[in-house]
């Protein structure tokens, strides 16, 4: 085996510098590489991913939620679902994980600039979308008019209140919350997602719309884009599927002719609109 | 390479296999094992089955004596190239943690031996084609499968019969090799033509001192080239690939389902398919661990699994994943069919289950 083994396949070092609790069965890890060698060499665009190693474990692909400008803490935001996320979410200050990355196609953050964006969700805590918002953020004046859309099933569900309310109080951004069902006291919209573009501020013709979520849900928000006269290629998604190398080389993220993992997790919506319509791609 | 045919008389067959072994290759070749022929290491011919005649048919294997004396009058056996560059399993990284809770990797080291192949087929030639362009061609090259790949010497053989499941010739990978080996044979009533398709094959056939081959040994190879694509049933991948672009909604991918038993016989057989699922293998003490990968298949439950939802829970919509995947799908990813036509998933399906019976069936459904 020839001994540069390409750290595509390899994972490297990261030190958790701090693990934020989010929520019930949601925290933070804030990583940084080891090596300042690998520091150095690692760039990275909202909407990108990396996989994170567990020892003796294994190995998920989490989304990288932290600003691309923050080069040395790499922000990963995971919800405890199974095996190797409960085994991260153990994981305290000081520990070390292993990490390859970064992978696949992120948001088309250039080709955004300049033009209103629909920022649509469902979920909970989507973090391709959290980069994007935050991207935003840092970089306001560059885009136009903000609305940011949130589904959860329940209201209990809801995730993240006062980053939600902080994000409202910027500059031209509206943020929107609805659930499919919600106790009494819910201050939000009840119903789903695509019950709320009547309240969002945006120009048709100059708008750039980025959904993650589940399938059904960004399904509908797109086929209300189109009735509202938006262009399929103003409608970006972000896709999951199983993955167990991020490479393009073991088959499981293939949807239709795509590999997940390399062409997307991002995609234009037109390249995908047929495959969406059918079960069990 | 020039391509030229040269004759080889049947006692120097095993000269050129010592050759081959001075060169430091170990040779593998034909050898029956639980009654089909794979292949297994050897170092003299003589170990090699003589006049053996394969019948093949769905969810059938069957070898018979016959009289020709031949090595290679059978079509092929369960196990192409496949597993000789793309592991069945292979260690990728270890893992070691230490007592401060610091990890390091170190990639597994060691190169497989050297390792000649006498007796590849064609459509195993295309297949390896195939797979090199997905571990290799495509960014990044796949270091663990560039491994297995380059320490292999290549001696094909063309096939003088066709199997009743083969449909090589409609795909446009065989019945004859035309490239891809380092040697290629085609067997005749006495001896082999040979001709070099690598330099390291040209420098075998110069050290041999063969004479060119005569015309009427040329013409015997021509007709066993028409007589084996005779055989062979007929597929078009172009009308295929149309047909299924077209049937994803179809109804027949439930009736074939049916009879599926989502085994993935068909994914292991098929020298083209590349899946594959990693894991962590803890050592006891748990300081070490090594992430290793084996053969995946779209057919198994694992394989669509996301945080509890399987994606294709049932056979029907696996089915139609591996259907179009390598009929359809492929040519968007690779430029072409991902299938070369060897008729393995045929014979090797436990159900019966004939993988162009299946097109017809999908198709004929999607034209009602
Ligand atoms: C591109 C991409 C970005 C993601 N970003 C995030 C994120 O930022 N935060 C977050 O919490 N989750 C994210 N996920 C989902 C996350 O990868 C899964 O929740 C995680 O793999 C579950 O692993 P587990 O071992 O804890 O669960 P188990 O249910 O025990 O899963 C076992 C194995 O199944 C596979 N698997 C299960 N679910 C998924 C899944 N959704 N995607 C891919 N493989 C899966 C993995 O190989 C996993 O090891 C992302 C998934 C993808 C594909
Ligand atoms: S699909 Fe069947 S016939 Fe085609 S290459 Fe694979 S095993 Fe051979
Ligand atoms: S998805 Fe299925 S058909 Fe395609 S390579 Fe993998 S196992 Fe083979
Ligand atoms: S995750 Fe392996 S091919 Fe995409």
């Amino acid at each position: 085996m020839n001994k540069d083994l390409n750290h595509a396949f390899m994972p490297v070092p990261a030190t958790v510098v701090e693990r934020v609790e989010e929520g019930p069965d949601l925290f933070t890890l804030r990583l940084e590489l080891a090596a300042a060698e690998a520091r150095r060499a690692y760039h990275f665009e909202p909407g990108q991913f990396n996989m994170l190693y567990l020892h003796g474990v294994g190995e998920v692909p989490i989304s990288i939620a932290s600003d691309p400008q923050d080069k040395h803490l790499l922000d990963h935001t995971i919800r405890t679902v199974g095996r190797v996320t409960r085994g991260l979410a153990r994981l305290r200050s000081g520990d070390q994980i292993g990490i390859r990355g970064p992978y696949g196609h992120g948001w088309p953050m250039r080709e955004a600039e300049g033009r209103d964006l629909l920022i649509i969700t469902g979920g909970l805590g989507c973090a391709p979308a959290v980069s994007v918002i935050r991207y935003v953020q840092r970089r306001r004046k560059r885009f136009g008019h903000l609305n940011i859309v949130q589904g959860v099933k329940h209201s209990a569900d809801l995730i993240w209140k006062e980053r939600w309310q902080q994000w409202s109080a910027m500059p031209d951004t509206r943020v929107l919350l609805t659930a499919d069902k919600g106790d009494p006291l819910w201050p939000w919209h009840i119903g789903p997602v695509t019950g709320l573009f009547g309240h969002l501020q945006f120009h048709t013709d100059n708008v750039t719309a980025m959904m993650c979520g589940p399938e059904g849900m960004m399904k509908a928000a797109a086929r209300q884009m189109l009735d509202l006269g938006i262009k399929r290629s103003r409608i970006w998604l972000s896709m999951e599927r199983n993955m167990q190398c991020a490479l393009g080389k073991c088959g499981h993220c293939q949807f239709g002719p795509t590999f997940i993992c390399k062409d997307g997790p991002v995609f234009r919506y037109d390249r995908v609109e047929s495959l969406l319509q059918v079960k069990g791609v | 390479m020039g391509h030229q045919d040269f004759f080889l008389p049947l006692n120097k067959l095993q000269t050129l296999v010592d050759r081959v072994s001075a060169a430091g290759y170990q040779c593998y070749g034909p050898h029956i094992r639980d009654a089909a022929i794979v292949f297994a290491a050897f170092s003299s011919v003589e170990q090699w089955p003589v006049g053996v005649v394969d019948f093949q048919g769905p969810g059938e294997y069957r070898l018979e004596s016959e009289t020709s004396g031949r090595y290679f009058y059978w079509a092929n056996g369960p196990q192409g190239l496949k597993p000789l560059t793309f592991f069945p399993e292979q260690d990728l990284w270890q893992s070691t943690r230490t007592a401060d809770a610091t990890v390091d990797f170190h990639a597994e080291t060691g190169s497989p031996q050297k390792m000649a192949v006498f007796g590849v087929r064609s459509c195993d030639l295309a297949a390896l084609a195939l797979l090199d362009r997905h571990f290799l061609s495509e960014s990044p090259a796949d270091p663990y499968y560039r491994d297995g790949r380059e320490r292999l010497l290549l001696i094909a053989v063309n096939c003088a019969r066709s199997a009743a499941t083969c449909f090589c010739h409609s795909t446009g990978d065989g019945p004859f090799a035309e490239s891809g080996f380092d040697l290629c044979l085609t067997e005749l009533e006495a001896g082999f033509l040979i001709v070099a398709g690598s330099d390291r094959g040209t420098e075998l056939i110069d050290a041999l001192r063969l004479r060119l081959a005569h015309k009427h040994e040329l013409k015997q190879k021509r007709e066993q080239f028409q007589i084996a694509s005779r055989q062979q049933r007929k597929l078009d991948p172009v009308q295929v690939r149309f047909d299924l672009a077209q049937s994803i909604q179809s109804d027949a991918w439930q009736e074939i389902a049916r009879d599926c038993l989502s085994c993935g016989n068909c994914t292991s057989v098929c020298p083209t398919c590349f899946c594959f699922s990693e894991m962590d293998r803890p050592a006891l003490g748990g300081e070490n661990s090594m992430r290793t990968r084996i053969w995946d298949s779209c057919f198994s439950h694992g394989h669509s699994y996301i945080h509890g939802v399987t994606i294709r829970e049932e056979t029907a919509p696996r089915y139609r994943q591996w259907l179009t995947h390598k009929f359809s799908t492929w040519v968007n990813q690779y430029g072409r069919s991902g299938c070369v036509g060897c008729g393995r998933c045929i014979t090797w399906c436990p159900a019966g289950i004939d993988v162009i019976e299946s097109i017809r069936q999908v198709s004929a459904n999607t034209h009602e």
